[in-house]
């Protein structure tokens, strides 16, 4: 029992950093029909941030937290406006081919700039663990966890509450009906891409604390798994995206616990195969038919 | 208000409205009527900025509107019911016409007209907080109406509104778009319906082919044999 709640305590602590992945993914499905495969790279550059703005400007959490989300945006934007924006009319495999081309840009020019050799991320806060009942927690697991919740909650009000939120919500439904009422494609595919990527700059920033170490090919496969998230949760859908998230951290850390480390990617890869044969519209996706 | 000066627009390889002029003035009812495939749509669209024309010009209030943008055109007091309603679903009846509002600043004001949209259409009150796409047909037709009305436009664009609709809610849209152009809006009006259509128009073209046919007030093109015969069953 002692193990089990280890377990769920370690697989909710990776998973909450997935589902903030998964959620960029789906917003940005959901809005432009586009899988960003350099999504997991924007994680890389927050990270990257996060290193350098503690080690050299004596950052703390919060600011190092913020200020990589806003460097997560400010390249969602950039990266939306000169990779994605010219392809808009393109075919949709135009476009999903770009983002594997944006992602291989990142990563090879990250490592050309900074080096390919993994760096330990600065213990901006110092580890603690506290004791309960033979489960261990640490106080960067409750950070992580306290943090992704506060941003998911941020999120959905956004998305639900606000004036951009609900128009985001109406473009993704009818881009054409959206600009019949004023609202314009450009400004809110930026804004998604910036709330997406700021979210997975925020996750860079919290992996370097809890696995100790970052390098320019670490959101290659965070960025898959999360993507495999999303389509699990059901691609276009937020709630979906965040269940996903934590049903992929949990799923990754059980096949750890019971000594199949070597195959916990694997496992990950066997679920997105099972849900596309069973359930191809994921757990709270619509099975949309396409209108004729 | 809005003058169309040879306008030609391709969709595709396919030439959809080839050489159209027409005139719509500040506050009459303008119906375009004609069979499917005419170029109603297509040039309705092309007022609206969705698609752009090939050659040709839109003045609308002496300024050219060909290269502006859909947003642009709404701020500039041009609004579009298109046609199949593209209501958006999975966002409540309110919040639907809170996108109406897109463009519009000052909540005051939003709320007034929030108040006399409700008015004139009380089923949308007391559905205000449903999911749009649960409303029947003639519903999401009056909310795609109000949505449109909620941007304050001058001229309405009205693409096929009684389309698929009972026979009850047709002659109420109807009646609504003579009640719309009392309070002032000017309304283009696309319509299948032509009897209807042409009754309440002051002025109404014909469209064959993406070509003007006939054009006329409604009065004589209800009394015209060529109209009757093509578009009116007798």
């Amino acid at each position: 029992m002692q193990t089990f709640w280890q377990q769920l305590i370690n697989g909710l602590s990776l998973g909450s950093i997935y589902a903030l992945l998964a959620l960029g993914y789906t917003m940005v499905y959901g809005i432009i029909k586009l899988i960003n495969f350099a999504h997991g790279d924007i994680y890389m550059l927050g990270a990257f941030w996060g290193y350098y703005s503690i080690n050299l400007w004596h950052f703390n959490f919060l600011e190092a937290l913020l200020s990589s989300m806003i460097v997560g945006a400010a390249s969602g934007v950039i990266i939306e406006y000169f990779a994605y924006r010219p392809l808009r009319q393109a075919p949709r495999i135009t476009a999903l081919i770009t983002a594997i081309g944006v992602s291989f840009f990142l990563e090879n020019g990250m490592s050309y700039l900074f080096g390919s050799t993994a760096r330990d991320f600065p213990q901006v806060i110092k580890q603690v663990n506290y004791n309960f009942g033979g489960v261990l927690i640490s106080n960067i697991q409750i950070l992580i966890l306290a943090t992704a919740a506060i941003l998911m909650v941020a999120l959905q009000f956004i998305i639900k509450k606000t004036k951009m939120g609900t128009a985001m919500r109406a473009v993704s439904v009818d881009a054409d009906a959206a600009e019949l009422v004023g609202i314009s494609l450009n400004k809110t595919i930026s804004f998604t891409f910036a709330i997406g990527s700021a979210l997975a700059g925020a996750a860079g920033v919290l992996i370097g604390l809890y696995y100790n170490s970052i390098d320019p090919l670490m959101g290659m496969t965070p960025g898959i798994k999360a993507f495999v998230a999303a389509v699990v949760g059901g691609i276009g859908s937020v709630p979906g995206a965040t269940i996903g998230g934590f049903l992929i951290g949990l799923l990754e850390t059980l096949v750890q616990s019971v000594g199949l480390s070597a195959y916990k990617d694997a496992a990950v890869y066997l679920v997105l195969i099972v849900i596309l044969l069973i359930l191809p519209a994921g757990i709270l996706g619509k099975n949309i038919k396409e209108k004729v | 208000m809005l003058q169309i000066k040879n306008l030609v627009v391709n969709y595709g390889a396919i030439q959809a409205v080839k050489d159209v002029s027409l005139n719509i003035n500040t506050g009459e009812i303008v119906a375009l009527i004609g069979a499917n495939g005419a170029g109603k749509t297509t040039i309705v669209k092309t007022i609206s900025g969705l698609l752009k024309p090939t050659s040709g010009s839109i003045l609308y209030e002496q300024k050219n509107l060909q290269q502006k943008k859909a947003p642009e055109i709404v701020a500039a007091g041009i609004a579009q019911v298109p046609e199949g309603r593209h209501i958006f679903a999975g966002l409540s009846v309110a919040e639907n016409l809170q996108m109406g509002a897109f463009l519009r600043r000052n909540r005051k004001s939003i709320t007034d007209s929030l108040q006399e949209v409700y008015q004139r259409f009380p089923i949308l009150k007391q559905r205000q907080n449903q999911d749009a796409a649960t409303l029947s047909g003639g519903e999401q037709q009056m909310l795609a109406m109000a949505r449109a009305l909620m941007s304050q436009p001058k001229l309405l664009l009205l693409d096929e509104p009684s389309m698929g609709l009972a026979p009850i809610f047709i002659q109420e849209i109807f009646d609504i778009v003579q009640a719309i152009q009392k309070q002032g809006t000017t309304v283009l009006l696309i319509e299948q319906n032509a009897r209807q259509a042409l009754a309440i128009a002051n002025r109404a073209y014909v469209l064959a082919a993406g070509h003007v046919t006939i054009s006329g007030t409604g009065q004589e093109l209800l009394a015209n044999p060529a109209v009757q015969k093509a578009y009116l069953g007798g």
